[in-house]
């Protein structure tokens, strides 16, 4: 998805959003960490330790560069390492939709973190309706690529992973829906599934 | 010891010319094994200038066949570099222009440190199968002893690949004050049993040649060249992926038919054969069995109730782990083995597996991607010790 503009205090909204809800001195296992901008933020403000996972030769450097913890494995094969709550929280921004069975890698973060931090693209969204009536896949900011060379092969909506989230006996404890921009608004708050195009959630297993 | 103003023929990113020079240290060292060495002396190398607070120091640890010679040339006359020469120089991963860079001939070695080929004061003759066993944790009491006549209380980093990887595990583990930051290339946190194997068949390959001589070689003029060639030859093996090996080799017959003798017929042979007679005119007989048990010995977890986490809860360095996809010798998973216990135990540690073809030799290789994250770590490295390193 394309990156929208940083905050004054030169951090992504959503990231913004998502350091706002870890306590001050937890464990945290970014997942897909690209260059380590939250770890960087999450260390400098509020005392975190923790690791980054991430593929990318050149993004594993660049956080070793600024001093990011990070590990070079994929999520699938990277969990299996981390012994059950070696993290109070495990985050994964914008990746569910393009993981092989979303539902086990949850399960499984679930069991290395205590709490996850989860964001998606809404499937839900108006725009995305609009133009699968028009009979065409959705281009929109959210999901940019083409049907034949996009990432996303498990898109949801907010309604669909809240139902999950009921099987599977996980607990929301706090959700956040932004628009494109990732900002909040009345129409989000009224008709979330139609108007929120980012969705975050903070899950507990209670099982 | 530093390295003289680079002539003319030397590229601007070697150390130039470099002298090594011999360290006497007369501290009594005690080893695993009970017995105790008097004295002794390392051979060592050094690149850069170490500054006032000795704050810049990194540590260079060798693998199974090297030596101090990491960087630089001995005479204008050399074919080949040190054996890390694409690592180590001014403005290479291993900056000279920042940090000083200590390399050195383990305790054991055939090089000029004292070890099997040296003289025994005791006995008044060569050392020779009376040379005590070594383990990596006496290494690492060794090296202490020489950084102390240095005058380095605390490396900025210890640094290693292989062998030289558990050296330096073992330092965090052992010393963890002496070390701020740890590089872990292409290492296990024990051998396997297929490790040991190998070891082994290179041990009795040497112990059955009838030129060993129990040891004592040295005094029927004689090395027992077909036991170490063939030690080497099959850990060449090791040190190589079937992918690479095909490409080099192929396995095409040099001539158009076979000739039905045992004569090399097929390059590898001749790679194989080429590499262990090479080695014969380097290396001694007593060293390689004693590197190869001192890789056997190691296990840190061993005294940490077999928990490699338990031991690393002591150590306070950063550390980087690195492993290379086509190694199967120390293969990345026994990297994520280290990576785990680290994780395990709270430590700060990043970890990179590198895209690789050639196998476990590939640490010695200037894969761009590996130099690349290894600068990325040194830089942090060198941004822990501050502008205070004055540039050569």
């Amino acid at each position: 998805m394309t990156l929208p503009a940083v905050t004054e205090a030169g951090l992504r909204p959503d990231l913004a959003v998502i350091s706002e809800w870890i306590e001050p001195g937890s464990r945290i296992l970014d997942l897909g960490c690209g260059d380590g901008t939250l770890l960087d933020h999450l260390a400098g403000t509020r005392q975190v330790r923790g690791y980054g996972m991430e593929i990318d030769a050149a993004n594993v450097s660049r956080c070793v560069a600024r001093g990011v913890n990070v590990i070079q494995a994929d999520l699938d094969d990277g969990l299996r390492d981390f012994a059950t709550d070696a993290f109070d929280y495990v985050v994964l921004t914008q990746t569910l939709q393009a993981l092989a069975r979303p539902d086990q890698a949850l399960t499984e973060i679930l069991r290395v973190g205590h709490r996850a931090i989860v964001t998606f693209p809404n499937f839900g969204h108006w725009r995305v309706r609009l133009q699968l009536l028009r009979g065409r896949m959705p281009l929109t900011p959210t999901l940019p690529d083409q049907w034949y060379n996009s990432p996303n092969i498990h898109l949801c909506t907010v309604n669909d992973f809240e139902a999950l989230c009921a099987a599977q006996h996980w607990t929301c404890l706090r959700r956040s829906l932004l628009d494109h921009t990732h900002r909040q608004g009345k129409r989000i708050n009224a008709l979330p599934n139609l108007f929120a195009e980012v969705a975050l959630y903070l899950l507990e297993d209670d099982t | 010891m530093n390295a003289p103003a680079i002539p003319e023929p030397y590229p601007a990113d070697s150390v130039g010319l470099v002298t090594p020079q011999r360290v006497a240290i007369d501290t009594p060292l005690q080893l695993d094994c009970g017995r105790t060495l008097a004295r002794f002396d390392l051979t060592v190398e050094t690149y850069g200038t170490l500054n006032a607070t000795a704050s810049n120091a990194i540590l260079v640890c060798h693998a199974l066949s090297g030596d101090h010679h990491a960087a630089g040339y001995h005479s204008p006359a050399d074919r080949k570099p040190g054996w890390w020469d694409n690592c180590i120089g001014p403005g290479k991963p291993l900056d000279t222009r920042r940090f000083f860079v200590v390399s050195l001939n383990n305790l054991g070695g055939c090089r000029g440190s004292t070890g099997p080929n040296t003289f025994n004061p005791e006995s008044g003759r060569l050392w020779g199968p009376d040379f005590p066993l070594l383990t990596v944790r006496d290494w690492v009491r060794s090296q202490a002893l020489l950084a102390d006549t240095l005058g380095i209380e605390q490396w900025a980093a210890a640094i290693g690949g292989s062998l030289g990887g558990m050296q330096v595990m073992q330092w965090t583990i052992d010393l963890p004050h002496r070390v701020r930051h740890a590089c872990v290339i292409a290492a296990a946190p024990k051998l396997s049993a297929q490790n040991i194997a190998f070891n082994e068949i290179a041990r009795q390959a040497i112990l059955s040649d009838p030129e060993f001589h129990g040891g004592r070689f040295y005094e029927h003029n004689v090395v027992p060249s077909r036991g170490l060639k063939l030690a080497r030859m099959l850990g060449h093996i090791t040190y190589l992926s079937d992918a690479a090996m095909r490409q080099r080799f192929g396995s095409e017959l040099k001539l158009a038919a076979p000739a039905f003798n045992f004569d090399v017929e097929f390059e590898v042979e001749s790679y194989l054969r080429h590499q262990g007679q090479s080695f014969v005119d380097r290396f001694d007989a007593n060293t390689y069995l004693l590197m190869t048990k001192a890789l056997d010995y190691f296990d840190p977890a061993r005294d940490f109730g077999d928990s490699l986490a338990e031991a690393l809860r002591r150590a306070t360095a950063r550390y980087m782990v690195i492993a290379f996809s086509s190694d199967w010798r120390f293969s990345p998973a026994r990297s994520r083995e280290i990576v785990r216990a680290l994780v395990e135990a709270g430590r700060d540690v990043s970890y990179a597996l590198i895209d690789s073809q050639l196998g476990h030799d590939d640490f010695l290789m200037p894969i761009p991607e590996y130099h690349r994250v290894l600068g990325a770590f040194l830089e942090r490295v060198a941004n822990d010790i501050g502008p205070t390193g004055a540039p050569t």
